[in-house]
């Protein structure tokens, strides 16, 4: 088949896009190479915007004509299909706010926050190059392939193009992975609302808030979402006010001042009712608000970036390159690849990609700007969250971002300890930065979102100061992220339930009635306790939680992209269009390899999880005890919780040695074939079914 | 400049809905007219509890 013609560009668009590769590779520049002096946030900005457009402009139209060779004239499965209901032929800017408000979740904000442990240079190369060669090439494909197959899911394609065992495999992999998502998601709730009675008090008034806008809209005004969601942004805002009054309150802060366990039962018992009421009542009105809050807060934080202009504090790159940082462990490579998965590569998109969004559009030629431009945004929303992150004083950020095993619990241990790493802090910057934002301590908050938060309060207060205002940012922010996340638990929870009872209908087939009682309570149950295990040991764990789970996240969520990017790689050698290969091909490999040698890192060596289930097992012998366990019981459990991790490490580089074995196989296959073996529908003229 | 006005104001609001899971009623009641005029045409309550159930129904539809 031939490859379609790209229309000659005219002279003037040819100098606009010299004029912007010369400011973008100059902006690089002053980020990349200036050293010794902090260079403002404002360069990091233009310099990603210049990547983002020439990426889309160059690379982005070089896939969509070359190697995925979509056709304006064809007839896409909105049209095809047009049901008015799930499929329908949609405007592409609506189409691009609901792919966007899909894929934009709190990955990309938590991700690179960890990640600028290591400076801010090699967060930002890898969130600017891994999106364009990677994230949005994954993105783009895998919906330019859904739409070619009557907007099928990631898994039916799978089954179709390489068989059903990689499917099942596949499948298994997406299982497991949610439920990482989900601990790591609600540990990092956990990790923000510990000891924090005004941020506990807040997440807590959204349930009888969503109740109020649930019954609302159910008998008083059905439908009217917008309206219910200003009522509710309101309330919502009168809770983070009223916070601090709980907080000053001494009969009633202490009702909400809770550790890491508690509020870990809390959320998992939570994340278990939640699940099993009608959704009109808890879940729906919550999603409404989370999705809102979203958009606004992720304009409110680049309004802010590029009104306040900050200056990075964090060095461009820190001695932490090595391995030896406190927030996560490893070298950069591979696991500064791992920790920011969301931002510059994340599989999880290709599993909207092949869902809602390729029964919206109404074209095939707005699949770029769709599943390619949406990807660039979200490594936009990367970039301000990293900005954000680095724009703090680095003494600070160590303190909320490493754990206490290391830093100590005192702020004189905090400051002593990070000082001596070359991030000079005092106690009194590390109390100041606490009672600003209105809490106790912002010691080993780790996680992101508090982090984040401070960032953020920080920058918005610059535009908009005001007394206390810091606080009430810093708690809106904690707002958002956690009603945003146990939206995403809630709903999470849900899909996974229905996944087990499809695998439990296999065995027992009046299980899969998702009607049911005895089978929805049955696999709710299973599903949250899958969950609520791993974010139980995040909140008893050693480092913290988020230092030993989030690398298993990463691994996991970049696993799924490699599957996705094999997918792209066997269904363009099945279209015999081999010498494109690379493209999603090249993406597909570092992926693997990186994935690989993360697990391996962390099944053997020193910071594998066999390291550390040894160390506790040696001292339980020699009848000692190790903080922060008090019991041997407790250090049995660590013990065991190690062992876990390993296990699922493993499995999860099994299922990607495996999936490697599968998509090699139909490879070589569709290369030895002499014509087209992909499974596309076949072409219908946009004109013969249109208007 | 007010029509420009007014297309961004309903481009919004459809974008908004379409977040939450409800697609636009008026293509929704046109199709069943043009294509399927022997069913009942759905209120906009009935349509938007169906859409409502349907978004939790599994398939996911959201990132981490």
């Amino acid at each position: 088949m031939q490859a379609a013609v790209m229309p000659k560009p005219s002279p003037a668009s040819k100098i606009m896009w010299v004029a912007i590769a010369i400011v973008g590779a100059f902006c690089l520049g002053v980020v990349a190479l200036r050293r010794g002096e902090p260079i403002n946030a404002i360069w990091l900005v233009a310099a990603s915007i210049a990547i983002f457009v020439i990426g889309y402009r160059f690379y982005g139209k070089f896939i969509e004509h070359s190697v995925l060779q979509l056709d304006p004239t064809r007839a896409p499965p909105s049209v095809l299909r047009n049901d008015g209901l799930d499929y329908v032929p949609t405007d592409k800017w609506v189409v691009f706010g609901h792919h966007f408000a899909a894929i934009a979740g709190a990955g990309p904000l938590v991700g690179p926050v960890l990640a600028a442990q290591m400076g801010y240079l090699p967060g930002t190369l890898w969130i600017l190059f891994g999106v364009v060669f990677a994230g949005a090439v994954q993105d783009f494909m895998i919906l330019g392939l859904s739409l070619r197959r009557d907007a099928r899911s990631l898994g039916h394609m799978l089954r179709e193009e390489l068989g059903p065992m990689p499917g099942i495999v596949a499948m298994i992999g997406v299982l497991v992975l949610m439920m990482i998502v989900l601990a790591v998601l609600a540990l990092v709730v956990v990790k923000a609302l510990t000891h924090s009675p005004w941020g506990t008090f807040t997440v807590a008034a959204t349930i009888p808030i969503a109740f109020l806008m649930g019954g609302y809209m159910r008998w008083f005004r059905p439908g009217r979402i917008l309206e219910v969601s200003i009522i509710g942004l309101v309330l919502l805002l009168l809770s983070i006010w009223s916070g601090k009054f709980v907080a000053d309150s001494a009969a009633l802060a202490p009702i909400f001042d809770m550790d890491a366990k508690t509020l870990a039962w809390w959320l998992i018992g939570y994340g278990f009712v939640a699940s099993v009421l009608p959704v009109w009542l808890l879940l729906a009105p919550r999603d409404y608000l989370s999705t809102f809050l979203k958009i606004g807060t992720i304009a409110l934080l680049a309004l802010a970036i590029f009104l306040s202009a900050p200056t990075l504090q964090m060095p461009a790159v820190t001695k932490f390159i090595d391995g030896s940082g406190p927030v996560f462990a490893g070298n950069l490579f591979p696991f500064l690849f791992i920790t920011i998965a969301c931002g510059a590569v994340s599989g999880w998109h290709s599993i909207i990609a092949s869902g809602t969004t390729p029964k919206l559009l109404a074209n095939e030629g707005q699949a770029r700007m769709v599943g390619y431009g949406g990807m660039l945004m979200e490594a936009f929303v990367a970039i301000m969250a990293l900005v954000a992150a680095a724009s703090l004083h680095p003494g600070v950020y160590f303190a909320m971002n490493a754990p206490g095993a290391i830093i100590g619990t005192t702020v004189e241990q905090a400051a002593t300890t990070i000082s001596q790493w070359g991030f000079v802090v005092t106690p009194d910057e590390l109390l100041r930065t606490a009672n600003e934002i209105g809490e106790n301590s912002i010691l080993s908050r780790a996680g992101g979102a508090p982090t984040l938060a401070v960032g953020m309060a920080q920058l918005l207060h610059n535009i908009i100061p005001g007394e206390g205002m810091v606080a009430f940012w810093y708690h809106y922010a904690i707002l958002f992220e956690a009603l945003f996340i146990l939206t995403t638990v809630d709903a999470g929870t849900r899909v996974g339930r229905f996944m087990i009872q499809e695998i439990a209908g296999l065995i027992h087939k009046p299980l899969q009635e998702t009607e049911s009682w005895t089978g929805n309570l049955l696999a709710t149950a299973i599903c949250v306790m899958l969950w609520g295990y791993f974010l139980y040991q995040g909140a008893v764990d050693p480092l913290g939680g988020i230092n030993t789970l989030w690398p298993l996240f990463g691994i996991a969520n970049q696993m799924l992209a490699a599957i996705a990017l094999m997918l792209a790689t066997v269904v363009v050698v099945k279209l015999k269009r081999e010498r494109y290969v690379w493209v999603p091909g090249i993406p597909a490999l570092w992926l693997i390899i990186c994935t690989l040698t993360a697990g391996y890192q962390k099944l053997v060596g020193p910071i594998s999880f066999t390291a550390a289930a040894n160390k506790y097992a040696a001292a339980m012998q020699q009848g000692h005890l190790l903080a922060p366990a008090k019991s041997v019981a407790e250090m049995q459990q660590i013990v065991t919780n190690n062992y876990v991790d390993m296990v699922m490490t493993g499995l999860f580089m099994v299922l990607v040695v495996a999936m490697v074995i599968f998509c090699l196989r139909a490879a070589i296959r569709g290369w030895q074939t002499n014509h087209p073996t992909a499974h596309e529908e076949p072409y219908v003229a946009l004109a013969s079914v249109a208007g | 400049m007010n029509a420009s006005f007014r297309s961004v104001g309903k481009w919004a609001v459809q974008t908004a809905r379409l977040c939450c899971g409800v697609p636009d009623y008026d293509v929704y009641v046109k199709h069943l007219r043009e294509h399927h005029p022997e069913r009942p045409v759905p209120s906009y309550k009935e349509f938007f509890r169906e859409r409502q159930e349907a978004r939790y129904k599994g398939g996911g539809g959201r990132c981490c």
